[in-house]
C-alpha cells in the first residue's frame, strides 16, 4: 500500500481518525481497490464506525492487487501522528502512508514546511477484516440535516449522558434521555427535545419507531461532521436493529453504526401518554458490562456460501425464564464475511447476509 | 397545589439563571418556597450544612411575565419544595436564547418542576425543550424551619469591597490557615486577618461605607448609636466556607454587605 494525502485532506484524515478513537482503541486499516477503509469497533461490539476514503481523496493511491493487506493498530499511536490539528493545517503539506513489508511497519511521513519531515513507523498486527452487516437503505426511517441541528440537540443533554431515545412520528422527532426505570429513577432529570420535520433537509418516516442507543459514541461523528460541514444522515428501523449515521461526499463516506436496545414483545409496556411510542423496559445494569457471550457476535473471515443465515438478529435470550438476566439487551451488530473481491467492497454489504460464527480472532488472515 | 410561571424577557431569564447557578455552587439541595409575590431559596443553618445558611428572596414580578400559583390551602397559600439547584441550573443554562420559558409544577413519575422552553428556529415551528426536574414536596408541619431568619443583633454593618478582590485574597489566605478573622468598624474600615505559628497576614480595606440601618432595621435598637466608630467588631470564620460563598458568586451584586456579631460562636451573615 502506498498513498499520499495532500493539503487540507490531511486534516480531514486526522479528524476522521480522532472521531474513530471515540469508538474503540484499535484502528483497523484496510486498503481496498475502491479506497482506504479505516474502521473501529468498541469492546462490546455495540458500536462500529468506518470511514472509506476513495482513491480521489488521495493525490496518489496504489494498492497491491492480489495481496490483500489488512491490519490493526493501536489508535493512540496513529493519533499521535496527527496530534495537533491546528499545526497540521499550518505546517503539513502532505502525508505519505506506506507499507513497509519487510519490517512489518506502516510508515507515516509528514512532509512539512521548510523541508521538515516527520516519519512515524507504526507497528501493526495482522487482522481479519472488520465489517459490520447493515443495510441502511432498507431502513424504514431516513433523515438528513446539517450537523448543526444534531449538535444543537445534543447540547441540551449533559456530556455524561449515556443513552438517548429517539422517537418519530410523521412530522416530529423527539429526543430524550433514557432513564432506567429501576434504581434512582425518582431523582433523575428528564430532558426531551422535540424537532419538527421541516428543520431537516430530508425527513422520511415509514414506521413510528422509538430507538435507544448510546449517545457518547456518536459525539465523535458529530465533531467530525460539524467541522467539515457535511450533511449528516440518520437511518433507523425497529428497536434492536442498529441506527446508522452517515456523512458522505464525493471522496469519502463515514458510517457510524450503533446498536439499539431491543424490544422484547413479552415485556413491552404500552405507554398511553400523549407520546404514543412505547417505552421498552431497560436493562438492569450498564449494558457494557453485560455478559458478553449472550450478545457478542464475532467476525467471520471465511466465505460460507451455505451457512445458516438465521432469522431475526436477536441474540439468544432467555425468553422463557423469568429470572436474570432480563430480556433487554443491546443487540450487537453483525459482522459478516468478507466476500471475494469481485463483489461489493464497500463499507456495507449489498445483501443482508447475516452470518453468525464463533470468534475467529485467532485466525491469521 | 399549582404553579405556573412564564419568562419571556431574555435579560430576566439570564438573571434568574445566574441566581440559580450561584445557589447551586453553595449547596446541593435547598428549599424553594413559592408565595404569590415571591420565590425564596432557603438553606436552613443546620449542623449538616456546616452551619451555613442561606436566604434568597426574589420578587416574582421582576422575572416572570406570567405567574400563577395556588398553595397547599387558602390559609397556607404557599408551596414548599426541596430542589436540587444544580439540575435547575443545568436546565436553564442551555436555553438562554429561548423565546419563552415556562416553569410549572407537574406530576410525572414524581413531583417535578418542568421547565419548557420554546427555542427559535429557522423553520416556522419552534423547537421545544422540556426538562423535568424532580422535586420533593415539603409537608406543612416542617414549614417553620424555613421561615425568614431573624437578623441577629449585629455590632457592625459594613459594605464589602468588590467580591472579586475579596475572593482573590481569601484564596491566597486559605493556603496558610483554616480560619480567618473578619473585623470591621463603623468608619468603613475592614481587616481580614490570619495568624499561624509562622506568619500572620492582614489585609486592610478602608472607605468601604457603612449601610444606614436606622431604628427600624433591627431588633433591640440594633448597632448601638453610642458605639465607638473606630472600635472593631470581630468574628472568626472557617475560610473554606467563606471561599465557597465567594466562589459561587455570579450575580454581580450592586451592594454586598457584611454584618458582624462581635466574637460570638456564629459566623457572620452576609447579605447581598
Amino acid at each position: 500500500m502506498d498513498c499520499i494525502v495532500t493539503g487540507g485532506n490531511v486534516k480531514v484524515l486526522a479528524k476522521a481518525i480522532h472521531s474513530l478513537s471515540r469508538i474503540g482503541d484499535e484502528l483497523y486499516v484496510e486498503p481496498q481497490e475502491d479506497g482506504l477503509a479505516l474502521r473501529s469497533v468498541n469492546s462490546s461490539r455495540s458500536a462500529y464506525a468506518c470511514f472509506l476514503f476513495a482513491p480521489l481523496f488521495f493525490s496518489r493511491y496504489t494498492v497491491h492487487s492480489g495481496h490483500t493487506f489488512r491490519c490493526k493498530m493501536a489508535i493512540k499511536s496513529v493519533q499521535a501522528v496527527f496530534r495537533s490539528l491546528a499545526s497540521l493545517e499550518k505546517t503539513v503539506e502532505k502525508c505519505h502512508i506506506e507499507l513497509d513489508d519487510q519490517n512489518n511497519r506502516l510508515t507515516f511521513t509528514l512532509h512539512c514546511k521548510h523541508g521538515l519531515m516527520k516519519t512515524h513507523n507504526l507497528s501493526f498486527q495482522d487482522s481479519e477484516s472488520l465489517q459490520a452487516v447493515f443495510d441502511k437503505d432498507s431502513y424504514a426511517n431516513v433523515f438528513r440535516s446539517h450537523p448543526r441541528l444534531l449538535v444543537d440537540t445534543v447540547m441540551h443533554f449533559p456530556p455524561s449522558l449515556e443513552e438517548v431515545t429517539v422517537s418519530v412520528s410523521d412530522e416530529r422527532m423527539w429526543v430524550r434521555n433514557h432513564v432506567e426505570e429501576e434504581g434512582d429513577q425518582s431523582k433523575a432529570m428528564l430532558t426531551e427535545l422535540c424537532l419538527a420535520s421541516d428543520e431537516f433537509d430530508h425527513f422520511a418516516v415509514q414506521a413510528h419507531n422509538s430507538v435507544t442507543f448510546c449517545l457518547k459514541e456518536l459525539r465523535g461523528l458529530l465533531v467530525f461532521a460539524e467541522s467539515t460541514g457535511l450533511p449528516m444522515s440518520m437511518y433507523f428501523d425497529e428497536p434492536g436493529s442498529p441506527v446508522v449515521l452517515s456523512v458522505t461526499d464525493s471522496v469519502l463516506e463515514g458510517n457510524f453504526v450503533l446498536a439499539t436496545l431491543s424490544d422484547d414483545p413479552n415485556h413491552r409496556k404500552k405507554n398511553n401518554s400523549r407520546r404514543t411510542h412505547t417505552r421498552p423496559p431497560p436493562p438492569p445494569d450498564d449494558f457494557m458490562n453485560d455478559d458478553i457471550d449472550s450478545y457478542l457476535i464475532a467476525m467471520d473471515t471465511s466465505v460460507a456460501p451455505g451457512s445458516s443465515a438465521t432469522g431475526p438478529p436477536t441474540p439468544p435470550l432467555s425468553q422463557d425464564k423469568d429470572t436474570q438476566p432480563p430480556n433487554k439487551k443491546f443487540c450487537s451488530l453483525f459482522f459478516g464475511s468478507v466476500l471475494p473481491p469481485s463483489s461489493q467492497m464497500s463499507t456495507q454489504p449489498v445483501s443482508s447476509q447475516q452470518v453468525l460464527a464463533s470468534d475467529s480472532e485467532d485466525d491469521v488472515q | 397545589m399549582k404553579f405556573r410561571g412564564k419568562i419571556i424577557d431574555i435579560a430576566c431569564l439570564n438573571h434568574f439563571t445566574r441566581v440559580i447557578t450561584t445557589i447551586s455552587k453553595l449547596t446541593k439541595t435547598c428549599v424553594l418556597r413559592l408565595t404569590p409575590d415571591n420565590l425564596f431559596f432557603v438553606l436552613s443553618g443546620k449542623v449538616a450544612n456546616g452551619g451555613v445558611s442561606m436566604w434568597c428572596e426574589l420578587s416574582q414580578a421582576n422575572f416572570f411575565d406570567e405567574y400563577q400559583m395556588e398553595g397547599v390551602s387558602p390559609e397556607d397559600n404557599e408551596i414548599c419544595l426541596e430542589v436540587t439547584p444544580e439540575n435547575l441550573s443545568r436546565a436553564l443554562k442551555t436555553i438562554q436564547n429561548a423565546k419563552a420559558v415556562k416553569v410549572k409544577l407537574t406530576k410525572k413519575h414524581c413531583p417535578c418542576l418542568t421547565i419548557a422552553a420554546e427555542l427559535p428556529t429557522l423553520s416556522s415551528i419552534s423547537r421545544v425543550v422540556t426538562h423535568d426536574v424532580p422535586v420533593d414536596v415539603i409537608p406543612r408541619r416542617l414549614w417553620n424551619e424555613f421561615k425568614e431568619p431573624s437578623m441577629p443583633d449585629f455590632d457592625v454593618s459594613i459594605y464589602l469591597p468588590p467580591l472579586k478582590t475579596l475572593k482573590n485574597i481569601v484564596d491566597r489566605m486559605k493556603n496558610l490557615s483554616n480560619f480567618l478573622v473578619i473585623e470591621a468598624n463603623l468608619s468603613g474600615e475592614m481587616n481580614l486577618k490570619i495568624e499561624t505559628d509562622l506568619v500572620s497576614v492582614t489585609t486592610h480595606f478602608k472607605d468601604l461605607g457603612n449601610p444606614p440601618w436606622g431604628d427600624d432595621a433591627s431588633q433591640d435598637g440594633g448597632p448601638s448609636q453610642s458605639r465607638d466608630p473606630e472600635a472593631m467588631a470581630q468574628a472568626r470564620v472557617d475560610i473554606r466556607k467563606l471561599q465557597q460563598f465567594l466562589m459561587g458568586q455570579q450575580v454581580n451584586p450592586s451592594k454586598a454587605m457584611c454584618n458582624i456579631v462581635h466574637e460570638r460562636g456564629r459566623p457572620p451573615d452576609s447579605a447581598a
